[in-house]
């Protein structure tokens, strides 16, 4: 029997830890009651990316969007929308209400309109854990597509054609890449998988394969077929358990139907994949120290060359692809290139996935064409700044990205753009600053970052980086002088320059960008000796002005007892026993406490 | 091997592909700074000091790994090259403890001589007030190595050489980042994490992060105290090695010149190192003919490479009753002196010190075992290594190039043990123990010819007639480590009724307690092999025995053993070794 409606609950980590777990039993109760449970099909999806506004619940068909839905509404749904049909209007995403009261369907509202889904394509859309929902989707129709009827080379390329770019950050061109992994003879090959997402407050990828993990295996197994590889491994963090989880599943029926084994589809091509845990080391999303961990070695880094596609995992040509990257493979293996060259760019084809994040209304995961601006991105589909503040800047490509200034939105969103702007695609992290931040806190907090995921092993990333790391102390601390800053620009750049790998060669961006950018705000902090964000402790003073009602909260909550005043009566703060926590300004009623 | 054609700082060379960019400008007469890198031993690309620009290439690349392409065209000179190298430094320097003048690796710290090359301020590690210092960590448990944290600059060449030496992987970084640190893993003491004490990672330090367990202080002290007889006892290579830290070339002998220093410096009198292993070899020997008498489990193991017993006390224990119980030289020498020559000398055997000078640093281990000591005496009192003696001569004020030579050393006991005839010092040990036996069972001393075997390259086969039975030796050569050695011993099916690790030919030179030489020279020139042929031709002017029962071991056997494998013999001679654990136990 066909069910007249399908119920999608978004389990994606971000909305269970919402509290979306216990939504399905919800409804199971609810639609038994009802007597309505086999006319409905609830499917538990994956990340929908709107992650702000989970847990959510999507009903089609007429693709009616729930946003922060908690268990105590589920009743209400059923009653109301599956068993009486009528939406549920408060329950509804409130961008997805126009001014008239009609319900937009799901791509209608204005986070998902400018968006263009091939990475995600299937994110949110099928239940991960059935295999029959990802072939239903064309899943396994690129590979059959590969291994029936083309030749490797011919794979590469298509690959090639298409124009696809690394999506961990580096923007290598993947055809090429497998290109001289093809061309290395050996009597044995691997292919990666990088699932090893790192960046503070990044997780597409985790997103992608909790949510669409077959995607994954197939893009593998493309690239296996491709440069002659008959193992592949997904070097995976041990802090994503629910994606490993998907991960065993989907490999478990993949290996039942044959796709993953001996004989693929009838023919010679032969393939396994391998599930590699890591410990959550950010270095080891660097390819070579991934292959040292792989390898069962400390995770270090290695020197290049030989790049891991002459000499890689035990020392065998090894190709090594992002979850995104892969991610986009079967599609561009089924619609071909030409398909995927309709979106993007000239040399920036396709989609890539940004985490949105920072002073941002609607933060979550967002896929856009390469070409789309960064104001697009923020105010159309991000839903602008909180509290009308202004923009300060966008920092993407986290830790090892810069920060892009106001002035510079309309840039389009392009590998090379990114890096002219003085930032980089990355990995796909966008943070958004506001005017009330300070750019030298925002270096101390990155660097604070690769000081403790520096492997150790190279001088400039393992000592240079603690010492940017001081002297943006002693900036932030008010002791530092115009010096100072030189002296930390020298150093940002010779780390930038002389490290072995990657996460100490952009470990310096957030300072070099933010120097070129906003350097006026360093000169504040040791000339003027202020913190023009209002953030850095040492040069900040909190003061009660008249506006105070005398109501003794702020009193009452300070930590150590240096605000007095009797009731009604203005407060004064002792500055000399302050500790700047700025719990008074909290608590505050009538907004009386200022910081200067 | 075919030719590349590349520019070096615009100056057109033409040299073989396999090279790299570091070998093609040293070549040019460009000295290339460097602290990780030693050819085949850490080639891990980590100091970034030897850094190049390539035309075309992105950032600067480090031309210790660098290989090259036709028409390449790098720099290795430039103001930006200079300050990333400068920078480097100061950074590595934020974190070094600079008492350079307290520091055994004064006159050979590769990390000191760049600061003075490039005149580096140490602008972070002078203002601690808003840079941070690491804690400085002292491992000292061991005997024989004193791991210094406050030294390291974190070059991973004691890693890579622990692990290619001994594959034990005992050393390895510890913590991350800014915090790492070089030591035993989780955290464990030197002194039970296995180690075997052969001194790869000494030899190879750029600093003094690692190095022999200092006891120059103990021997002041001894030499300053009037109650005291002071003997010394220098190992032969000491001659031929010790020059080095004065600025001689490698392999200078200085035999003449130390004959005078050991009075300057206040010994009392000089013990004679090959006496020792003269009467070592013939209990060795005695053992032999005795096993083979007796059909004992084969093969009979022997071998001088440093960590050896340690090793199998601590791996391969099943062994332990395969190897011979004759102590080392140095202590038998000692021994001789406390309870044969000291009572002859007229000294009080409680008030003499023996103080013993080695190349290696496992002696200091046994010397401190308590089977070396007889009747509460230790055998030796102090092991000092050949750089710590050479440090002793520099804080006495002993300029020893400047001494003029003598032919022997001056002292009583000097003129008794000091022979014409001496036992070559780098002869195996396969050849003196069984050349030895002839002697005690009055035959005829065979010569000794080994073939390769055809079973495994590694290995070279002899056989020699005793006792009226054709006896089959092995001596397993080119073997890296002990660990390897075992790993043939077990894959060769065929009895050996005795076998010699071989690499071990050179243990008089090598061993952690030989003066440093700076990894340019380690790269340039074949250091073992050099000191070693200075000791083969340090003897060119004697009378050179291959075999140990010398007229002056009988001498003391019949005057004092009574005889070979007597019971004294046993009590002084020779030592029970017993399993050791560490601790992955």
């Amino acid at each position: 029997m066909l069910e007249r409606a399908h119920v999608l609950i978004c389990s994606g980590s971000n909305c269970v830890s919402r509290g979306a777990k216990t939504l399905r039993d919800e409804f199971e109760e609810h639609l038994d009651r009802l007597d309505i449970r086999s006319e409905i099909k609830l499917v538990n999806t994956g990340c929908v990316g709107l992650c702000e506004q989970g847990p959510f619940v999507i009903v089609y068909p007429e693709g009616v969007f729930y946003a922060q839905i908690k268990p105590k509404h589920i009743k209400e749904i059923c009653e109301e929308h599956l068993y009486k049909g009528r939406i549920v209007e408060k329950l509804v995403f409130n961008d997805a209400l126009t001014e008239t009261k009609e319900v937009l369907a799901l791509d209608e509202v204005r986070f998902y309109k400018k968006q263009y889904k091939i990475a995600m394509r299937n994110c949110g859309f099928i239940n991960p854990d059935d295999i029959e929902e990802y072939i239903a989707k064309d899943g396994y129709r690129g590979l059959g597509k590969a291994l029936l009827d083309m030749t490797p080379k011919e794979v590469i390329d298509e690959m090639t054609e298409s124009g696809l770019r690394g999506r961990g950050g580096g923007g290598f061109p993947t055809g090429v890449k497998w290109g001289f992994a093809y061309n290395n003879d050996s009597d044995q090959k691997y292919v990666i998988c990088n699932a090893d997402e790192g960046d503070p407050g990044a997780f597409m990828d985790r997103a992608i394969l909790e949510g669409d993990p077959h995607s994954i295996l197939e893009g593998l197994m493309i690239a296996g077929y491709a440069i002659g590889a008959s193992k592949g491994y997904i070097y995976v963090r041990i802090e994503y358990p629910t994606a490993i989880e998907k991960l065993k599943n989907a490999i478990k029926q993949a290996k039942e139907l044959g796709l993953i084994g001996n004989n693929i589809f009838g023919t010679d091509f032969s393939f396994d994949i391998e599930i590699r845990l890591g410990a959550g080391a950010f270095v080891c999303g660097e390819e070579t120290a991934l292959i040292a961990s792989i390898e069962g070695e400390r995770g270090m880094s290695r020197n290049k060359p030989p790049f891991p596609a002459a000499k890689g995992l035990w020392g065998k040509p090894t190709i090594i692809n992002n979850v995104e990257t892969l991610a986009n493979i079967p599609a561009i293996m089924f619609n071909g290139a030409e398909w995927f060259g309709r979106v993007g760019t000239d040399k920036n084809k396709g989609t890539k996935v940004f985490s949105l994040g920072g002073n941002i209304v609607n933060a979550g995961l967002v896929e856009v064409p390469l070409g789309t601006t960064l104001r697009d991105v923020i105010y159309d589909i991000g839903g602008g700044i909180p509290n009308n503040k202004a923009l300060k800047a966008v920092q993407t490509g986290g830790p090892s990205g810069g920060a892009i200034p106001e002035h510079l939105l309309d840039i389009p969103i392009e590998y090379e753009t990114l890096i002219d702007a003085g930032s980089m695609m990355g990995s796909g992290g966008m943070v958004v600053i506001d005017e009330d931040s300070c750019m030298v806190d925002i270096c101390r907090f990155y660097l604070d970052f690769t000081v403790d995921e520096s492997c150790g092993k190279c001088t400039p990333c393992r000592e240079g980086t603690k010492k940017m790391l001081e002297m943006l102390n002693i900036i932030s601390s008010g002791h530092g002088t115009l010096e100072t800053i030189d002296q930390l620009e020298t150093l940002a750049k010779m780390v930038k320059s002389s490290s072995l790998c990657g996460l100490g060669q952009a470990a310096p961006n957030p300072i070099l960008s933010m120097l070129d950018h906003f350097r006026d705000e360093f000169e504040a902090h040791v000339v003027d000796k202020t913190c023009p964000g209002g953030v850095c402790k040492a040069l900040i003073n909190f003061f009660i002005t008249d506006k105070c009602i005398g109501c003794t909260k702020c009193a009452q909550n300070c930590p150590v007892d240096c605000i007095s005043g009797t009731i009604k009566q203005l407060h004064t703060i002792d500055q000399s026993a302050c500790i700047k926590c700025g719990a008074c300004q909290n608590v505050c009623p009538v907004d009386a406490i200022i910081t200067t | 091997m075919k030719n590349v054609k590349i520019t070096i700082n615009g100056i057109e060379t033409t040299v073989p592909e396999n090279y790299t960019a570091m070998r093609a400008a040293e070549e040019m007469g460009y000295n290339i700074p460097r602290l990780c890198f030693l050819k085949d031993i850490n080639e891990t690309s980590a100091c970034r000091l030897c850094v190049v620009n390539v035309k075309n290439m992105r950032g600067l690349k480090n031309s210790c790994t660098l290989a090259l392409q036709d028409g390449m065209e790098i720099e290795t000179d430039s103001k930006e090259i200079r300050d990333s190298i400068i920078q480097n430094l100061q950074l590595l320097a934020s974190n070094h403890v600079f008492e350079c003048w307290a520091c055994d690796r004064e006159t050979s710290c590769e990390l000191l001589n760049l600061m003075r090359r490039y005149d580096v301020d140490n602008v972070f590690g002078e203002n601690l007030r808003d840079f941070f210092k690491k804690d400085r960590q002292i491992n000292d448990t061991s005997d024989s190595i004193l791991l210094d944290s406050g030294k390291c600059i974190l070059c991973g060449r004691c890693v890579s050489a622990c692990k290619q030496f001994t594959e034990l992987n005992i050393l390895d970084f510890n913590e991350r980042g800014n915090e790492t640190y070089v030591g035993p893993a989780l955290f464990h003491s030197m002194a039970d994490s296995g180690c075997i004490e052969c001194g790869k990672c000494i030899e190879v330090c750029p600093v003094a992060a690692i190095k022999p367990k200092p006891e120059v202080d103990n021997v002041l002290s001894a030499l300053e105290d009037e109650t005291k007889k002071v003997i010394i006892i220098p190992s032969p290579s000491v001659a031929v090695t010790v020059a080095e830290d004065f600025g001689a070339k490698l392999g200078a002998n200085v035999e003449g010149q130390l004959n005078e220093a050991y009075q300057l410096l206040g010994f009392d009198d000089v013990m004679n190192y090959s006496l020792g292993k003269d009467l070592s070899i013939i209990e060795e020997s005695n053992e032999l003919i005795d096993r083979l008498s007796k059909d004992e489990s084969t093969p009979f193991l022997s071998s001088n490479a440093p960590g050896w017993m340690q090793y199998i006390e601590q791996y391969e224990a099943d062994y332990l009753s395969n190897v011979t119980s004759a102590k080392p030289a140095e202590l038998v020498a000692g021994a001789l002196v406390k309870h044969y020559f000291a009572e002859k000398l007229g000294y009080n055997k409680a008030d003499t010190i023996v103080v013993a000078v080695v190349p290696r640093i496992d002696r200091k281990h046994d010397a401190k075992r308590s089977g070396n000591s007889y009747r509460g005496l230790a055998d030796v009192d102090h092991v000092i290594t050949t750089s710590e003696f050479a440090r002793l001569l520099k804080r006495q004020g002993i300029d020893l190039l400047a001494l003029a030579p003598s032919s022997k050393p001056h002292g009583e006991l000097a003129s008794k043990v000091f022979k014409e005839d001496v036992l070559h010092p780098n002869i195996g040990f396969a050849e003196a123990t069984f050349k030895t036996a002839s002697q005690l069972l009055q035959e005829d001393v065979q010569e000794m010819t080994f073939t390769p075997s055809k079973e495994n390259e590694k290995i070279e086969e002899a056989s020699y007639h005793l006792n009226g039975k054709k006896i089959s030796i092995a001596r397993i050569s080119h073997v890296k480590s002990i660990k390897e050695f075992f790993r043939v011993l077990k894959a060769v099916n065929k009895t050996y009724d005795y076998v010699e690790m071989a690499s071990s030919q050179n243990s008089n030179v090598v061993g952690g307690g030989s003066p440093i030489q700076p990894s340019k020279v380690q790269d340039g020139f074949n250091v073992i092999g050099l000191r070693a042929e200075a000791l083969n031709d340090s003897v060119n002017d004697k009378e050179i025995r291959y075999n140990c029962y010398s007229e002056e071991a009988s001498n003391i056997y019949n005057d004092f053993f009574k005889h070979i494998g007597s019971e004294l013999a046993q009590d002084l001679l020779h030592i029970q070794y017993s399993p050791r654990k560490y601790y992955k136990d």
